[in-house]
């Protein structure tokens, strides 16, 4: 006790410089916590993806569309439980220049696109109303919060892919079954993009962006898409069949540059709590060098010196990472407020959280290793003559 | 009690070896008062560094109460040194952050001692040197030579056998030197501790019951 008293006197001898050396930790730990949750928020859609799903899209680039037509030759590959469809609508919403009028906008088949996300959850009346309307939409609640839309505003866009004026009305609201579901999104009929399509352009009439494959078991995925994209290798449309979280991976591998930019920084920061703690401990245990040679005077042992200057760094640490993980999470909860579609999932994981701790406690112990080693190794006779 | 054989000790400075011992031979006997004295530099903390354990002779043996402390490993040394001897310092070197209670505890920590023993204990050596009233006092707010007692009850309050003193009234003044220094007599005579102590100043010396003299290394 008298040992955790000293520990705990000698971290606040200089108070300001304890206290400022806590504030660095503490903004480190946030800084490094808030960059893990901006790469989370990138993998999101990766994390999010279904086991059992599986995405064909055209073998060149999920830019280029695919028939509808395949729809039924894909249901009938073994191994194949249901099938859906989306394409991807792009649109203009109000002022394009500010970043929250951008949100995903897909068309879907409403018969069967929610039977393979079972993770949307939509009250049946209002899935109701969205299946019997042409120009129906269903949106995300953190959209729908974002943006204030009601059941039954009318959303106009205008077309970019599809150009046109659009009009889109809300019939429901969507919510995740977890906090980690995307509810942004923008859902509507795909036959309504395809009738107007098709008066337009007929050329690009009855085309989808990409297929959804529910699999009966896991377990055949490389089978199953071996088959998909066998049946249409001579096609004029060519197939890739992958499962879902190597689709989205796809979309994340763009953004590798950023990621691993965000990565660097994070690790750069880790640094940064090092420095900031190990300039502490050395100035603290060199000024008390004389202090510990007293201490091994009356018969302490170079262990439990050490474990004085560890505990220092240690408690240092502990206290700078929590308050620094407290401040964590109402900063990105404040930055998932005022920016919601931007990353539409945006959470402090537990394992951001775990590294966080880590990394903390990483630095504690590798700040306290050489002022420790110095004091374990220091001659009593030198470290008396020392001067404080 | 204290046998010192043929002791020689040198320190480097960069690569030049600066010999500080040659070759002494001293033999204390148990509750003997000792002053050793010289000028700077003659070697007297050195030699009593080696007597308390803290430093290590280069060639020689020093056996303090049959043990041969020049075969302890660091770890035994540390041990021994808890247990048999008590130091005193010429600036006191208490730890600024602890009480005096909590400065004299420290060296009971070591021990199995349970948290009411160890309170008995540090009550008893604060009233020995007189601070019974000034256990909850930093550091700080003592005057020099209440440092001076303090550190000395933290010197016996594990009742070691053998007290080593450098220069222990060197920063006090008259009347306080003097307190001290009755105190010491007082713990060799009544308590019969062996005292070994370091000075400049003879009239410190002059308590003492035998005096050495140590110049360029060698004893007179």
């Amino acid at each position: 006790m008298v040992i955790f008293r000293l520990v705990l006197k000698n971290t606040f001898r200089h108070k300001l410089r304890s206290l400022l050396t806590i504030l660095g930790v503490s903004i480190a730990v946030l800084s490094f916590g808030f960059m893990r949750t901006i790469v989370d928020a990138w993998y999101a859609g990766v994390e999010m993806s279904a086991a059992n799903r599986m995405i064909t899209r055209h073998s060149v680039s999920f830019i280029f569309t695919l028939p509808l037509s395949y729809r039924d030759q894909i249901l009938n590959v073994p191994g194949v439980d249901d099938v859906s469809f989306a394409n991807w609508f792009g649109g203009i919403y109000g002022d394009p220049n500010k970043w929250e009028n951008f949100f995903p906008r897909m068309a879907i088949d409403p018969e069967t696109y929610f039977d393979l996300f079972p993770e949307f959850i939509l009250p049946p009346d209002q899935f109701e109303a969205f299946k019997k309307e042409r120009n129906a939409c269903v949106i995300g609640a953190k959209l729908a919060n974002e943006h204030g839309f009601k059941i039954g505003d009318v959303i106009p866009m205008e077309g970019d892919i599809y150009p046109g004026s659009w009009e889109f009305v809300v019939r429901g609201i969507y919510h995740g079954r977890d906090k980690t579901i995307d509810e942004t999104q923008m859902l509507f009929h795909w036959a309504y993009l395809d009738e107007s399509v098709r008066a337009v352009q007929p050329s690009r009439a009855g085309n989808i962006g990409w297929y959804i494959l529910k699999v009966k078991n896991v377990n055949q995925m490389p089978q199953v898409a071996q088959r998909v994209d066998e049946l249409f290798k001579n096609s004029r449309a060519g197939t890739t069949t992958e499962t879902e979280k190597e689709f989205q991976q796809s979309f994340v591998s763009m953004s590798s540059a950023i990621i691993t930019s965000l990565e660097v920084i994070s690790f750069v920061i880790v640094g940064i709590i090092l420095l900031v703690l190990a300039n502490t401990i050395v100035m603290s245990a060199r000024e008390r060098m004389r202090e510990y040679a007293v201490l091994k005077t009356i018969g302490f042992s170079g262990r439990r010196i050490g474990s004085l200057i560890g505990g220092e760094s240690l408690l240092i640490a502990v206290v700078g990472s929590a308050l620094g993980i407290a401040m964590t999470f109402p900063v990105c909860k404040a930055f998932a407020d005022a920016f919601p579609t931007f990353f539409p999932i945006f959470n402090v994981s537990a394992l951001t959280i775990s590294i966080c701790i880590l990394v903390a406690l990483g630095s504690s112990f590798i700040a306290a290793v050489f002022p420790a080693m110095k004091a374990m190794r220091m001659r009593i006779a030198d470290g008396l003559r020392a001067i404080g | 009690m204290i046998d010192v054989s043929n002791v020689s000790k040198s320190y480097f400075r960069d690569s030049l070896e600066i010999p500080v011992l040659r070759n002494i031979s001293l033999s204390i006997p148990a509750g003997e008062f000792v002053a050793l004295m010289g000028p700077s530099g003659s070697g007297k903390s050195t030699l009593l560094n080696l007597i308390a354990g803290i430093d290590k002779v280069d060639s020689g043996s020093i056996v303090v109460n049959k043990t041969d402390i020049g075969k302890l490993n660091e770890t035994d040394l540390a041990r021994w040194r808890s247990q048999s001897v008590g130091f005193v310092f010429q600036f006191y070197n208490l730890l600024p952050v602890l009480t005096a209670y909590e400065n004299v505890e420290l060296p009971l920590l070591l021990t199995r001692l349970n948290k009411k023993d160890r309170k008995s204990h540090v009550e008893s050596a604060l009233s020995l040197v007189g601070l019974g009233d000034r256990m909850d006092h930093y550091p700080k707010q003592l005057s020099g030579g209440q440092e001076q007692r303090v550190a000395i009850a933290r010197a016996i309050v594990t009742d070691p056998t053998l007290l080593v003193a450098d220069e222990p009234t060197g920063d006090l003044d008259k009347t306080s030197a003097e307190e001290i220094l009755t105190l010491l007599e007082r713990l060799n005579k009544e308590f019969g501790k062996t005292i070994v102590m370091v000075t400049h100043d003879p009239r410190a010396a002059e308590k003492a019951h035998m005096i050495r003299h140590l110049d360029k290394g060698e004893l007179s």
